[in-house]
């Protein structure tokens, strides 16, 4: 890899970063909407006094700098996030916006690489299998059958999910990710609870996404089957079973993998509905209550850290993809 | 072209138009059958299963939910099509002009379509949508399609790219054909399977971007559409209270809507990389 390479995607990084840290300040600064304002209507609608709330107002003010130009403001903005300060949340006021997304991070990777690991993992298997001559029939259809699962959004399927298996069977919870009041522990029975909680959202990810793997994964492996090695290793006798798995998966699974990291960038991003239908503590519900409650800086923090997930994840993909496959050089 | 039209009807497309067209049927004309009337508050009894006089029920408002949903239905479809069209047009000129020209044109599209491609469409949209009231379906279409547009530009640029190595383009510039007309007389025609295709996919993502921003809270109330219907069902707890004919329509019409466009769009994928297909 070249030190000229290494430049160029260094700057289209921070390029990235910059520019999506501009659209966040410029679109929350040319907004109708007054954050403060939204916040005084909240606190005059739970009835705490006016005094309270012009201290506050002016504590506001003068954090958020509303007073000074605007070119200023955006100076101290972007030392802010330099620094690695998004600002305060005002639904939950003394706590930093920072400490929010912290809290909630946990249970969206959690969940997500579950499920997204899950998906890959039978996607793939199927996809490949679909593609394989000696499967029957039967089963090639079954895979065709599951593919317009992928076409069907996910927080669709959840609300169905959610119907059928936590209001009309009752087998699962109806949402949030451990049982109410129940004592947390590192043992197996909060783990169980945990798991229990998870299984639908995962479940409609799941469902939702292994279509797609299944699709790709079956067009690779047709192209792959064509490949002299394969002659070859059926010409040396090999059983079936090992072509299949050391031969043919194996060289279909790179772009794969690939696809697989791109969606590990996207994962705090992508799925952020399933939490919200789900209850579930994670950055998509945080966002949501941040919404609802017009807490502007937790809107504006989480969306920014979204982006930046995914442009490092996009950036570590490419510093790292000449090791994943050697054919490849910059 | 012949070769397009004998393939054209697969029965993936048949199925893909007959799912289209259960949703788009009743979606453009079911407006002409509705009674302005039942949309209004309290035109029927609250939470009402469905009877004669109102054939799915009414909500928390009493608004009848088969108006509500024909009314938003040409919503709904407005939407994508204003999104996916624009982005796919938008994308069209953009792919054309930097797969064509090539040069610093075309690194300085590419650069912005990188950058573009790695910030999360949602994020964007949940932003703008939170601090903008996105009032018209128009107005949702057309943010949607700027935050979509990087794929459809990507996707035609490469396959620019290799059209124009091909001989006959060569010929044509040797016999002195202006660039316009070698991009949108020669090319674009050539391109027509695959830009279809990159078509029916923007029109997906709108709709799902713009039923996401309405399930999040984020779409215009004033406006009915299915997105708006899911998101009010969820707030008067619909679900819970048993009330299937207010919240299970809006996510089985949506549910045929992407079936349909994703049969659509794979058949016509299937024609436009016809090696694509394993035999």
């Amino acid at each position: 890899m070249n030190l000229r390479y290494l430049g160029r995607r260094m700057a289209t990084f921070l390029l990235t970063i910059f520019i999506a840290s501009t659209l966040n300040f410029a679109i929350t600064r040319l907004t109708p909407q007054d954050p403060i304002a939204a916040l005084l209507g909240r606190m005059a609608s739970r009835g705490r006094s006016v005094e309270n709330g012009a201290e506050i107002t002016a504590l506001f003010r003068e954090r958020l700098g509303l007073d000074d130009s605007l070119p200023q403001q955006y100076l101290n903005y972007l030392l802010g996030l330099l620094r690695g300060d998004l600002g305060y949340s005002l639904a939950f006021f003394p706590i930093k916006v920072e400490a929010v997304i912290l809290r909630a991070l946990p249970w969206t990777l959690g969940l997500l690489s579950v499920a997204t690991l899950l998906a890959f993992t039978i996607g793939n298997l199927l996809g490949a299998l679909a593609a394989w001559p000696q499967v029957p029939r039967g089963f090639r259809w079954l895979v065709y059958l599951s593919m317009p699962f992928s076409a069907i959004p996910y927080y669709l399927l959840a609300l169905i999910l959610v119907y059928l298996f936590a209001l009309t069977w009752q087998v699962l919870p109806l949402g949030g990710a451990f049982t109410v009041g129940s004592t947390r522990g590192r043992d197996l029975a909060t783990f169980a609870d945990m798991a229990r909680h998870a299984t639908l959202p995962v479940l409609s990810v799941v469902l939702a996404v292994v279509g797609f793997w299944a699709l790709s994964m079956r067009g690779i492996m047709a192209t792959v089957l064509g490949e002299d090695y394969l002659i070859y290793a059926q010409a040396r006798g090999l059983r079936s079973r090992r072509i299949f798995s050391h031969y043919a998966m194996r060289n279909a699974m790179l772009p794969q993998v690939t696809a697989l990291a791109i969606d590990f960038g996207r994962l705090i991003s992508g799925q952020v509905l399933v939490e919200i239908i789900f209850n579930y503590p994670g950055m998509g519900w945080v966002l949501y209550n941040a919404l609802r409650s017009a807490d502007f800086f937790v809107i504006q923090g989480v969306t920014l850290f979204m982006i930046f997930t995914v442009a490092v994840a996009t950036l570590l993909l490419d510093l790292f993809y000449p090791l994943l496959d050697p054919r490849i050089r910059y | 072209m012949i070769r397009h039209l004998r393939n054209f009807f697969s029965p993936m497309m048949a199925l893909g138009i007959v799912l289209l067209a259960l949703v788009l049927l009743p979606g453009l004309f079911g407006q002409l059958f509705t009674n302005p009337e039942q949309m209004r508050l309290m035109a029927g009894g609250i939470n009402a299963a469905p009877t004669w006089d109102h054939l799915l029920g009414t909500q928390n408002e009493g608004r009848d939910v088969l108006t509500y949903i024909l009314k938003g239905m040409p919503n709904t479809l407005l939407i994508g099509l204003v999104g996916g069209g624009s982005a796919v047009l938008l994308g069209t000129v953009l792919g054309m002009v930097a797969g064509y020209v090539g040069g610093p044109l075309d690194g300085a599209i590419r650069n912005i379509v990188d950058i573009g491609l790695t910030i999360p469409p949602l994020a964007i949209l949940i932003m703008i949508a939170a601090s903008f009231s996105v009032v018209l379906p128009l107005t949702m279409g057309l943010v949607i399609a700027l935050t979509s547009w990087m794929h459809p530009t990507r996707v035609i640029r490469s396959q620019v790219l290799s059209l124009r190595e091909r001989e006959f383009v060569l010929l044509l510039r040797l016999s002195g054909a202006s660039p316009l007309h070698i991009v949108f007389r020669e090319l674009l025609p050539n391109l027509i399977p695959f830009l279809a295709a990159t078509f029916v996919n923007s029109v997906a993502t709108a709709i799902l971007a713009s039923i996401g921003l309405e399930v999040l809270g984020l779409g215009s109330f004033q406006t009915p559409t299915l997105g708006n219907l899911i998101y009010f069902a969820i707030i008067g707890n619909a679900m819970w209270l048993g009330l299937w004919w207010w919240w299970l329509p809006p996510i089985l019409i949506l549910i045929v809507l992407f079936m349909g466009l994703f049969f659509v769009s794979t058949a016509l994928d299937a024609i436009a990389n016809p090696r694509l297909e394993p035999r």
